[in-house]
């Protein structure tokens, strides 16, 4: 591991300083409460019935049964749905409770609210549903000539993006057709939350979710109640990775509490939980990319087909950025990309980690390596003949204007020494625990990728974050709604707010739509930029109001004050004051923060549709037990564009754990669907990483060219390691077995029959 | 989330000997037992397995314990995964010992037991190919009588036994054998992973054979036998010179032709005789580097 330089370590940090999590230690010990440990005493518990069809009309629906069960308080249908039968990210296009017809298997039909969990068991056993069942749409490629599966149809975004010169043809062609398998984001802590109804007839919502005013606003719709009424709090999140985003039982368990006046509290079980988020689009995609003889990159095409499942969630942005960022981080001066999401039968995708951006690297990655060997080039050379510098267009004929140091990702990255040594104990080898290999059995191989994605919301959407300070005795307290999901932004906030005010002292409030507007969401790599920089803000203005009270009240220069240990001092000398006692008086300012605006997507797919962008390279060596298909990933080095570190220490745990996603997607996880039905909905069957699987995260490089715009320079950087590293692992499987491997996760069949023999 | 408190109409025996537990079964013949409850309770939290009346047997010292007599070692049915890694008894059968290891997490090894995995009989169960190897017999007893049957008759189908109502596993018998022995295991993971393929290959340089047993490649506990008896006659005992690589091939061909394996979301069944192939040839070579080198 690369000990990142730090400076002193106190029990205050400020910017660039390790800042140990608050709930690291209670998370280890068992001791942190998340939103499955709500309680209340006169709470009931909820329940989902959902359906057992991928794709179903509902012929009629009796709940006479389960009402009747002893304990039972309430079981609603569509028809109790107060508002708005519908919600949605981007289109509210999913029904609250089924109507008429079920879309995917696991949708939800009816809710039940009891006693107790086995009653609650029993009551949604005993509701009756006569389905038709339908042949399910579950091909992407038919979905477009297929009927429509929903009055939207089931086209639900085509980028046709065309950019340069389309008469550009290459001496040099290669093509390719790449899959890339449903990832789930394998959170562990499951949906969970509870609502409670409030004496002004609205409702209390403690849930876990990455945008508090997003799911407040379509709660709210769908209860028919004014925002007002409606008010979400933060609890403990157990990971989120996207699947937070789109709202799951949110409506449900208001409808339920406002429905018998009582708390009412949901806990998904880990299968329900699989049914009860979205997951990463399964993607299909072609390309050929032309490049002159000397290795230009003349012209890339591709068409990209994703299966966003029944519903739109927020499928539109993934395609965008998946047609946007389509050929990676190089110059391509003419390209024809044809980027569609379409609905289906199969589970609803949405947001993930790398949303968009990690299907196709691992398609252009491939396409990179395949050119460089039809160019008899070193595939790094390669890159960095193509690679992207400040100043240069993207496909979208947006110009960069803030940093991109992607030849020095790929530099140090790619030079980095590799400490890998060749195992001998079975267990450290391909098959690990199961004692499969013994070291003749094994083949090395090492390969690189380079990957990058947007920061921040794209395409003219009008992306803020509201934030507070309030100074008082000396202390600071801040407001803000962002959702802390683990990518620590509590400990940042308080880093802001020390390095902007000098005090030690620093409160964050819990997160809520009570009293402060929206965070946004916490996704795209936002939250450190948006958040950090309206904290930033509101507390810059804290500090003048101070300084300029104190000049005023002692007659001396503001300029001339500074804050430091609890103390204002003038640094002529002659005034020091105690900050405790010169806030006796409060002082606040509150900031609603937006970064530079961006344009929509024109017919072409052209605009300057993007703030900034972040850059990583990994490089990966994987040893292979040919005979058998199994892998073991040996080695990760990483580089990593980040503007600046502000917590060297999360920092290193974004890029590992980034990291580790991004070797389950290329080796073991995937959501099997057949037939539209999830086959291995539990963490028996759905596998992640485990520490035999993992190997430790080297960080090459962490370039630091700060970024105009973004609060000390910094970028996000918890969406790019979950990017390049997939491709890299893949791409090193492909070295060690010469095979093709056009798909991801690379299955054990894949390297022991690829001809499709079984 | 539900918990045990919150059923309705649930009764929890907690034995504290063998003759309690027997007296609650026969009570209540339709009990489930409860050992470690790492198979058990995640049926029930997933909803596939309704809890009636539960008898535990976790705090009944007579089973937790292991005893060597002679060449024969009793493991009570109690006896953790966890603890059959511990040197003690992994020094005495070394393959069940790497079958442990291939259980779940430590959490998990340290709750569940043999004699939950034999009592669950999930083909994939992974102490079962060492067992079947070992020709293992199991002590079986009810509150009347007690009875003695080989792990290969135990397991009848897939997770289906020929324990009766009332009766439950009191302890499991192997030999301890002259000789070495290995077990390998095939899933898409490298620890943590139900066994896609699996395989005990023992030698019993006594009786001058080598003994198969295979995991996941078909519904009950599955002996080479034809591979073993080939294999046998073919090995030089008193010298140890390693057998031709034909004879190797042959016996790789005949244990993956004893298999009748299944697709299914885990594995092809072209895999799974695939991967028992491979594992044959290398834990057969594997072995005999030992005998050779010994």
């Amino acid at each position: 591991m690369t000990h990142l330089a730090t400076s002193r370590r106190t029990a205050a940090p400020r910017i660039g300083e390790d800042a140990p999590r608050p709930d690291g230690v209670p998370k280890v010990a068992g001791t942190f409460a998340f939103s499955s440990d709500l309680h209340h005493d006169r709470m009931l518990w909820g329940g989902t019935l959902r359906s057992p069809h991928a794709s179903a009309r509902i012929r009629s629906l009796d709940i006479s049964a389960a009402v009747a069960v002893t304990g039972v308080h309430a079981v609603l249908t569509h028809e109790d749905v107060p508002g708005s039968p519908n919600y949605g990210l981007e289109h509210r296009d999913q029904p609250v409770l089924a109507a008429d017809v079920v879309r995917y298997e696991g949708e939800p039909v009816a809710i039940v609210a009891a006693d107790n969990p086995e009653a609650v068991r029993m009551a949604i056993d005993a509701i009756a549903v006569d389905y038709e069942p339908l042949e399910p749409l579950v091909d992407p490629d038919l979905a477009e000539r297929a009927d429509p599966i929903h009055p939207d149809g089931n086209l639900v975004r085509r980028i046709n993006l065309v950019h340069g010169d389309q008469g550009v043809r290459g001496e040099v062609q290669v093509e390719g057709i790449y899959e890339v398998g449903m990832q789930d984001q394998a959170f562990l802590g499951p949906e969970s939350g509870m609502a409670v109804p409030a004496e002004d007839g609205g409702i209390d919502l403690y849930v876990a979710t990455q945008w508090l005013h997003s799911d407040r606003d379509q709660v709210a719709d769908c209860l028919g109640l004014d925002t007002a009424r409606v008010r979400l709090t933060l609890s403990g999140v157990g990971g989120a990775f996207g699947a937070r985003e789109d709202l799951s039982l949110h409506v449900h368990l208001c409808m339920l509490a406002l429905h018998t006046r009582r708390p009412v509290k949901m806990v998904y079980s880990r299968e329900e939980s699989f049914h009860g988020h979205v997951h990463r689009h399964p993607a299909r995609m072609w390309f050929r990319h032309h490049a002159d003889r000397d290795g230009t990159i003349v012209r890339v095409e591709s068409r990209l087909v994703l299966d966003g499942g029944a519903y739109a969630s927020s499928s539109g942005a993934v395609i965008a950025n998946a047609t946007c960022f389509a050929v990676g981080p190089y110059r391509v001066p003419s390209a024809h990309i044809d980027g569609a999401v379409v609905r289906t039968n199969n589970p609803p995708c949405g947001a993930m980690r790398g949303f968009g951006a990690v299907q196709t690297c691992f398609a252009h990655e491939a396409q990179m390596d395949r050119l460089a060997d039809a160019l008899e080039m070193d595939p790094v050379e390669l890159r960095l003949h193509n690679a992207l510098a400040p100043g240069d267009e993207l496909l979208t004929g947006q110009t960069i204007t803030g940093t991109a140091p992607v030849a020095e990702v790929i530099r140090t990255c790619a030079d980095h020494p590799s400490g890998a040594s060749m195992a001998v104990d079975p267990m450290e080898l391909p098959g690990g625990a199961g004692r499969t290999a013994d070291p003749e059995h094994v083949v090395r191989g090492e390969a690189f990728a380079l990957g990058f994605k947007n920061l921040l919301f794209s395409e003219g959407f009008d992306d803020s974050s509201e934030a507070s300070c309030r100074l008082a005795d000396g202390v600071a307290t801040i407001t803000s709604a962002c959702a802390e999901v683990g990518q620590g932004f509590v400990t940042l906030a308080q880093q802001i707010t020390r390095e902007v005010l000098g005090v030690d002292g620093v409160v964050l409030l819990p997160a809520s739509t009570d009293g402060i507007g929206s965070a946004g969401s916490t996704s795209a790599s936002r939250q450190t930029w948006m958040s950090g920089g309206a904290i930033q803000e509101a507390c810059g203005q804290v500090r003048v109001q101070l300084l300029d009270r104190l000049a005023f009240e002692h007659g001396v220069d503001a300029a001339d004050l500074v804050v430091a240990d609890g103390r204002v001092v003038s640094m002529a000398g002659g005034l020091e004051v105690d900050l405790a006692e010169a806030t006796a008086e409060p002082i606040e300012a509150s900031v609603v923060f937006r970064h530079a605006p961006t344009l929509p997507l024109d017919g072409n797919g052209q605009g300057d549709a993007h703030v900034s962008f972040a850059f990583s390279a990994h490089r990966a060596i994987v040893d292979v037990d040919v005979e058998l298909g199994l892998v073991k990933v040996v080695e990760l080095t990483t580089s990593q564009d980040v503007g600046r570190v502000l917590n060297p220490l999360q920092t290193v745990g974004q890029l590992e754990g980034g990291a580790a996603q991004g070797v389950g997607l290329a080796v073991m996880e995937e959501v099997l669907v057949q037939d539209g039905r999830i086959r291995n909905a539990s963490f028996t069957d759905y596998l992640v990483p485990t520490a035999l699987d993992m190997p430790p995260v080297e960080i090459a490089a962490l370039i630091e060219q700060a970024e105009p715009g973004a609060p000390f320079g910094a970028k996000g950087i918890g969406e790019p390691p979950s990017i390049s590293s997939t491709a890299a692992v893949a791409a090193a499987i492909r070295d060690a077995t010469g095979l093709d491997l056009p798909r991801v996760p690379v299955r054990p069949t894949d390297i022991v029959f690829p001809e499709g023999a079984a | 989330m539900l918990n045990g408190r919150q059923h309705v109409g649930v009764s929890v025996t907690i034995a504290t000997t063998l003759e309690d537990a027997c007296a609650a079964l026969a009570a209540e013949p339709g009990s489930l037992v409860l050992a470690g409850g790492t198979d058990l309770m995640v049926e029930v939290n997933r909803g596939s397995r309704r809890i009636g009346n539960v008898v535990a047997l976790d705090r009944i010292p007579e089973i937790a314990d292991w005893q060597l007599t002679g060449d024969v070692l009793r493991l009570g049915a109690g006896v953790t995964f966890a603890e059959i890694c511990e040197p003690g008894i992994a020094a005495l059968v070394p393959a069940l010992a790497q079958a442990a290891r291939t259980v779940g997490s430590p959490q998990i090894r340290n709750a569940a037991t043999i004699g939950g995995n034999i009592a669950t009989a999930s083909p994939a169960g992974d102490s079962i190919p060492v067992l079947a190897a070992l020709d293992a017999v199991l002590e079986l007893r009810s509150a009347e009588a007690t009875r003695e049957v080989p792990v290969v008759e135990f397991i009848t189908g897939v997770k289906t036994t020929c324990l009766t109502p009332g009766e439950l596993i009191e302890a499991v018998r192997v030999p301890v054998l002259d000789g070495p022995q290995e077990f390998c295991k095939v899933g898409p993971r490298n620890a943590m992973v139900i066994s896609v393929a699996s395989l005990a290959l023992l030698v019993d340089r006594s009786a001058r054979r080598i003994r198969v047993g295979l995991g996941s490649v078909a519904p009950t506990p599955l002996r080479a036998t034809q591979a073993e008896d080939h294999v046998s006659g073919h090995i030089d005992w008193d010298n140890g010179a390693p057998p031709e690589p034909e004879v190797l091939r042959e016996f790789a061909d005949l244990v993956a032709g004893s298999t009748s394996p299944i697709d299914d979301h885990r594995g092809t069944a072209a895999y799974r005789r695939h991967a028992v192939r491979v594992l044959a040839q290398r834990s057969l070579t594997r072995v005999l580097n030992r005998v050779s080198s010994s």
